[in-house]
């Protein structure tokens, strides 16, 4: 392994597998998930698994254990994935990606998500604790939270799935009834983690090491990212708001998860409700008198969320500790939209929480924003309603704030009670499942500019969410005339959903981060930071709320050097602008918005409180390679025979060597040559 | 074989052992040099003509094999002039090694270094757990190409015997049968994967090149039954 591509006998024996993507190993502050592989990878004979029938022949019937299974998609559940668990004659697991998505519903999420972190405990709304009342994700079946001692890895391209079952034919499958013969086709996964046990673990070595080594091992990463957060009217980024300002915030998540790492297409889960949020943004801004609303809007998306909310508890901790512009107090109410896209016959769902409701002053402001959002939707195509007292809030970076403070706000949601998404943190979570469609034969360019019926009820929500936020702000004026616009809501759901690289996505980025487009947007909250999602999520907020200035590229890339710029209040970016018409070259231009990123690190790192169940403690381990191929392999009497047939060779040809040289004259006369020496 | 034939008769003697390795230098550029006329002709041509790669690769075999003896015959010389600066360092005038001696290290240090060539990098590929036969090729793919190398060796060291042989009397017929033997050896490789087309004529040329090497180097049948019965 590691020799150059052109080794032709290397290519002989080996087919790489290139489109994989491997399940990795995440712990937190007590145990270890995911997957892990030995050092020098698992290898194991290929068995393909597409009836349920099939896997007696891994368990128990096979001659040649152990076996790598390769899973139709659709039997990718929990029956069998704690069956091979329980065995050892399982040594690695291939899934291939069920097309069309199972029909049935998927979720490897939990049924409970982010239970133990969120407001609801046994001091706080007991009855409503650990889903108690009321089962967020009934699909969900804990895969992604089990952990697996084998490698599993997911086989996304349909031809290399071809290529291993067609291997699997000819080589595999018993013939009349006896056994497969040698050479039999078999698989060997590379997915080796560093870290073990759990976060307290690895970053306690990871201490040691970075302490006493001189080429320090780390063995895991915490979770990080940044959150995006900008707001309606400039504040002093690096001062504090006076306790007097009120401030609405409204808030999303920008992540998701799947069972394989990096995979997390996130369709419903996140960005139907970031992509909401946006639009809301830019119609909001576009209102001729926002600059004399009396209460601000704070517009803030979440990182980490999927993890036990690193992005909201980073926040609230910052405010608590006067480490962030605002405080607690400033904020008069809170609005979050979760999963938007699946509204069933049009009806929106508000959920609250009904514990802090029980306080007078609270019900009153919550009554009251009920209200406003009510109001705001009557003439658009979208019903609100309300969901009653038994019920308590879904898991939402809302709860983190509850948990401090008791705010008034409301949770905006397609589901009354259980999710309408049926692949919640899943790999089918995919445009189709939000009914994203695109007529045939049309090119990139008219694809990014093509109005789906989504992205039309997806603005219907946009607008409500903004008279209401208007409203909120305190604006005195008729509503009406504030729209979101569906042409924007199409186009981000296209660049976030199907194609980053696209003309209007290459427009608004800087021109130094061209790299961050490609490939098909996966929204994981990864270890390195800022993720792709997240400088998408920043450049389309700033050129959907900010203004563009006049100011030549030094004076836009060093704001302080130019008068008059408030570098504090305002952010300025340098991007490169749209395509001259048929030229290849940019007209860049300067945008000045107010947009901030803020660290969304867990408040346990910051704090070393590794064994916390306060704060998220998810962190990822490290690995060195990872990688899977197939081959044959030839069954042990053959290379026994090798082995000896070479040793017998040996041992003959030194005999005969020695009795030759003994015998060298009687075999060789004198030779002619008179200059001859005995041997 | 080739260990066996270090061990017991060139180990002892340090001559011996400079010109094995001298010997397997030569081989060692006589193949660069092919192989860098081979690859200048193939990133020059168009590398989707499979006919005219396949081509290539046999022009290539040959050129090799052309060159392996051109790098004998400069051996040969080489090891000539070394014989009078031996003499002349010596006290009683003779040569403490003889040139049939020479010609037979000279022949197993061509035969060692060709089959190390030929055999590490299958031998560093074979650790790893699978083993030749996905594409469709043959499972005896190791085996195989481990007995070519043994017959290549053996070959290596009687075309040393007859080549020096016939440099030495002139026998210019014996230098050409060499190298046809040696063309012919290197385009029987090109029958595989049907093994039996490039072993079997190699191991019946190996029996005769040894049967013409022993009678060049002074044996004789009586000899050779004579060494048999003391047996």
């Amino acid at each position: 392994s590691g020799s150059c591509q052109g080794n032709s006998v290397e290519r002989k024996i080996y087919i790489p597998l290139n489109k994989t993507a491997p399940c990795v190993r995440l712990l937190n502050a007590t145990h270890q998930i995911g997957c892990q592989s030995s050092m020098s990878g698992d290898t194991g004979v290929i068995h393909v698994v597409e009836k349920e029938e099939d896997l007696s022949w891994v368990l128990t019937d096979g001659p040649h254990p152990p076996y790598m299974v390769v899973l139709d998609g659709n039997l990718f559940n929990r029956k069998v994935m704690l069956q091979l668990k329980g065995t050892s004659r399982v040594s690695g697991l291939a899934v291939a990606v069920a097309k069309p998505s199972p029909p049935q519903g998927f979720s490897p999420g939990l049924q409970c998500p982010n239970d133990g972190f969120g407001v609801y405990s046994k001091d706080y709304g007991p009855q409503f604790a650990h889903c108690n009342k009321t089962v967020w994700n009934p699909l969900g079946t804990g895969l992604s939270y089990e952990d697996f001692h084998f490698p599993i890895f997911l086989l996304e391209d349909a031809n290399e799935t071809q290529v291993i079952k067609q291997c699997y034919q000819d080589h595999n499958v018993p013939r009349g009834g006896s056994e497969p013969q040698y050479p039999l086709c078999a698989m060997q996964l590379f997915s080796h983690m560093h870290a073990v046990t759990s976060t307290v673990t690895c970053m306690r070595r990871s201490s040691l090491q970075s302490t006493f080594s001189i080429n320090p091992e780390i063995l895991c990463d915490p979770l990080l990212d940044y959150n995006v957060w900008s707001t309606l009217h400039p504040i002093n980024s690096s001062g504090k708001v006076e306790p007097e300002k009120e401030v609405v915030m409204v808030a999303t998540r920008i992540d998701s998860h799947s069972f394989f790492w990096n995979l997390a297409p996130g369709a419903e889960s996140a960005v139907s409700s970031f992509v909401t949020h946006l639009a809301a943004a830019e119609a909001l801004r576009k209102v001729p008198d926002v600059h004399l609303l009396p209460r601000n809007v704070m517009f803030t998306f979440f990182q980490g969320e999927t993890f036990d909310y690193i992005g909201s508890s980073r926040m609230v901790y910052d405010m608590e500790q006067d480490k962030f512009p605002l405080r607690l107090d400033n904020i008069h109410s809170f609005v979050e939209l979760n999963q938007v896209a699946l509204r069933s016959s049009s009806v929106l769902w508000m959920h609250t929480d009904p514990v802090s409701r029980m306080n007078e002053s609270v019900a009153a402001q919550v009554r009251n924003l009920l209200d406003i959002l009510s109001n705001s939707s009557r003439g658009a195509n979208v019903t609100l309603q309300e969901v009653g007292f038994s019920q308590p809030l879904p898991p939402s970076s809302f709860q983190r704030f509850l948990r401090a403070r008791h705010i008034p706000g409301v949770v905006l949601t397609d589901h009354q009670s259980a999710f309408e998404n049926r692949y919640y943190q899943s790999i089918y979570d995919t445009p189709e499942n939000i009914h994203v469609q695109y007529p045939e034969g049309l090119s990139p360019e008219e694809t990014l500019e093509f109005v789906t019926d989504t992205a039309k009820a997806l603005a219907e929500v946009a607008t409500v969410v903004a008279r209401a936020l208007y409203q909120l702000a305190g604006g005195a004026n008729s509503t009406s005339a504030i729209q979101a616009d569906p042409r924007t809501v199409t186009r981000m759901l296209y660049g976030f959903l199907i194609k980053m690289n696209n003309s209007w996505f290459q427009s608004i980025i800087k021109p130094d981060l061209k790299g961050i487009l490609g490939g098909v947007p996966q929204h994981y909250v990864a270890v390195s930071s800022p993720v792709n999602t997240t400088y998408l999520v920043q450049f389309v907020l700033a050129n959907l709320t900010g203004t563009v200035v006049n100011l030549t590229k030094e004076e836009c890339q060093n704001p302080e050097k130019a008068p008059s710029t408030e570098k504090e209040m305002y952010d300025y970016a340098w991007v490169q602008g749209s395509l001259e018409p048929n030229s290849t070259s940019r007209v860049p231009f300067c945008v000045r918005s107010t947009v901030h990123l803020s660290k969304a690190l867990s408040p346990a790192f910051e704090l070393r409180q590794w064994e916390s169940t306060e704060y998220s403690t998810w962190t990822e381990s490290r690995w060195k390679e990872i990688r899977a191929r197939i081959f044959l392999v030839a069954s042990k009497e053959l290379e026994i025979i090798t082995l000896v047939v070479g040793v017998v060779i040996l041992l003959f040809s030194l005999l005969a060597t020695y009795f030759i040289n003994a015998k060298a004259d009687i075999l060789f006369s004198a030779p002619r040559d008179p200059s001859a020496v005995s041997y | 074989p080739a260990l066996g034939l270090f061990l017991f008769t060139i180990a002892r003697d340090p001559l011996r052992i400079i010109i094995l390795i001298a010997g397997a230098f030569f081989w060692l550029v006589s193949l660069l040099l092919s192989s860098l006329i081979w690859f200048i002709a193939v990133r020059a041509s168009n590398p989707q003509d499979e006919p005219l790669q396949k081509g290539l690769l046999i022009f290539g075999v040959m050129f090799s094999v052309l060159l392996q003896e051109v790098f004998r015959f400069l051996y040969y010389k080489l090891l000539r002039k070394a014989i009078e600066g031996l003499v002349a360092l010596s006290d009683d005038g003779c040569s403490p090694i003889s040139i049939q001696q020479m010609a037979y290290v000279a022949g197993v240090g061509f035969g060692l270094m060709s089959g190390a060539f030929s055999m590490i990098n299958l031998l560093a590929d074979s650790l790893g757990p699978g083993t030749v036969g996905i594409h469709g090729d043959s499972q005896l793919y190791f085996l195989t190409s481990a007995f070519m190398t043994m017959v290549l060796i053996f070959l290596h060291t009687f075309w040393g015997v007859l080549f020096f042989h016939g440099c030495e009397h002139r026998r210019w017929w014996e230098i050409a049968a060499v190298v046809i033997m040696h063309l012919t050896v290197s385009g029987s490789t090109f029958c595989n994967p049907l093994y039996v087309g490039s072993l079997v004529p190699s191991y019946l040329l190996m029996a005769s090149a040894a049967a013409w090497a022993y009678l060049v180097s002074g044996g004789s049948a009586q000899n050779l039954r004579r060494f048999l019965l003391c047996k």
